[in-house]
C-alpha cells in the first residue's frame, strides 16, 4: 500500500513538474497556416528535409512546397530574416531546448533569400 | 462539333468549378500552386559552347558573376575555391594567344564520379556533375582524379550562402552548371554575364538547340579528348 501511495505520488509531482515547464518561446516569423498539420510537422519536419534533399539534389526534382527555403520563407523572424540567428529564432529554440544539434546550417543559410539579396545590393 | 458535344463540355466545365469552389475553403480537390518539379530528364544533355575566338584577354566578367552567384570570396590563394578560371595561354611557336574560361567539363564519364567512395560525387540524370554534401567526408579523391582541376575544398567555415547555393566547410565544390538556375530555367551565371556572348549554353541533345546546331556546323574541341570523358563543355577555336 505504501509503495502505491509513494508511486502515485511520485507521479503526481512529476506531472505537475512537466506541466510547470516552460516550452520554449518562438519568434516563428509570419507563422500562418504551415503547409501541412502543426503537430505533425513538429514530430516529422526531419523526415520531410531527409528525403527531400536526396530527390532535389540528386533527382533534380525540388518539391517547393516542403523545401528548406520554404521553411525559411515564411518562418524566417521578421526582425533579423534568420531562423539561427538567436535564441529564439524557429529553428534554433526548439533544437536547444531538445538538445538535438542542428547541422543543416552548416552549409544552408538561414536567411530569407529577399533579405540576401538586399544585403548584397543585387535587385 | 455538334451542339450536342459543346453543351456537354460546357456542362462538365462548370460543375468542375463548382466542385471545386463548394469544398471547405483552404481544400481543393488538386492543389494548382503546390510546383513539383519533374525532376532532371536524361533526355537532356546540358552542355556549354565556349568560342575562344570571342574572349577577351584580361576580361573576367564570368568569374565575377560565378563568385558572386555562389557566393564565392573571389580569392585565388591555394585554400580559395574557383569554380571558374580565366585561362591564358599561348602558341610559341606562332605567337597566337588565346584566352578561356576554364570550369567543371561536366563529363559523360566523370572520373571524379568513379573514384569517389561515398557516391558523393555524381552525375545527375541531365549530365550536370554535382556533389552531393550531404554524403561528401571531404577526402579529396575527385580533386586528384579531376583531369581539369576544376574542384576546390572549403578549408574553413562558410557564412552568408545564397539560400539557393549551400556551401560548407570540410566538403569538395565544383561549378554546378548554375543548377538551381537551370531548374527555374535560366540561364548559369556565367553565360548571363559574358559581354561577348562567348558561351553558348543549352540542350546539347535537343536537335533545334542553337548549341546542337553549333556543334553540328562548327569544328569544336573537347579538352583532354583523348580521356574519352565526353565533356559537355566544348571549346571552339582552339
Amino acid at each position: 500500500m505504501k509503495l502505491l501511495v509513494s508511486l502515485l505520488l511520485t507521479l503526481c509531482v512529476s506531472l505537475a513538474w512537466a506541466g510547470e515547464t516552460a516550452s520554449p518561446k518562438l519568434d516563428i516569423g509570419k507563422g500562418g497556416q504551415c503547409v501541412e498539420d502543426t503537430q505533425w510537422m513538429r514530430k516529422n519536419h526531419m523526415h520531410l528535409l531527409k528525403h527531400g534533399r536526396d530527390d532535389a539534389l540528386r533527382r533534380g526534382i525540388r518539391d517547393e512546397k516542403h523545401s528548406l527555403k520554404t521553411c525559411i520563407e515564411c518562418h524566417a523572424s521578421t526582425k533579423d530574416n534568420s531562423v539561427i540567428a538567436r535564441d529564439d529564432s524557429f529553428c534554433v529554440g526548439c533544437h536547444k531546448y531538445e538538445a538535438v544539434k542542428l547541422d543543416c546550417f552548416e552549409c544552408h543559410s538561414g536567411t530569407r533569400k529577399s533579405a540576401w539579396l538586399q544585403q548584397r545590393g543585387i535587385k | 462539333m455538334s451542339d450536342m458535344d459543346m453543351n456537354r463540355r460546357n456542362f462538365l466545365k462548370t460543375s468542375v468549378g463548382a466542385a471545386a469552389v463548394a469544398l471547405a475553403p483552404g481544400m481543393m480537390l488538386y492543389s494548382v500552386a503546390q510546383a513539383k518539379s519533374e525532376g532532371a530528364s536524361s533526355k537532356v544533355r546540358w552542355g556549354m559552347l565556349i568560342d575562344t575566338n570571342q574572349c577577351k584577354p584580361g576580361c573576367n566578367d564570368c568569374v565575377t558573376a560565378c563568385n558572386r552567384e555562389n557566393g564565392l570570396s573571389g580569392e585565388t590563394k591555394a585554400t580559395d575555391s574557383q569554380w571558374i578560371r580565366k585561362i591564358e595561354i599561348k602558341d610559341i611557336s606562332t605567337g597566337r594567344e588565346i584566352s578561356l574560361p576554364m570550369m567543371c567539363q561536366h563529363c559523360e564519364h566523370p572520373p571524379c564520379v568513379d573514384v569517389c567512395p561515398t557516391n558523393a560525387s555524381m552525375k545527375r540524370a541531365d549530365g550536370i556533375v554535382l556533389v552531393d554534401k550531404h554524403r561528401c567526408i571531404g577526402c579529396r579523391y575527385c580533386m586528384m582524379a579531376c583531369p581539369y582541376k576544376a574542384r576546390s575544398f572549403v578549408h574553413e567555415n562558410v557564412h552568408d550562402q545564397n539560400p539557393d547555393v549551400p556551401r560548407g566547410k570540410g566538403t569538395v565544390e565544383s561549378c554546378t552548371l548554375c543548377v538551381h538556375r537551370i531548374d527555374q530555367g535560366q540561364q548559369p551565371a556565367c553565360v548571363e554575364a559574358c559581354s561577348n556572348k562567348v558561351i553558348l549554353f543549352g540542350d546539347l541533345n535537343d536537335p533545334n538547340s542553337a548549341i546542337a546546331q553549333k556543334v553540328q556546323n562548327v569544328a569544336t574541341t573537347q579538352l583532354r579528348a583523348d580521356l574519352k570523358l565526353n565533356t559537355g563543355v566544348r571549346y571552339q577555336g582552339l
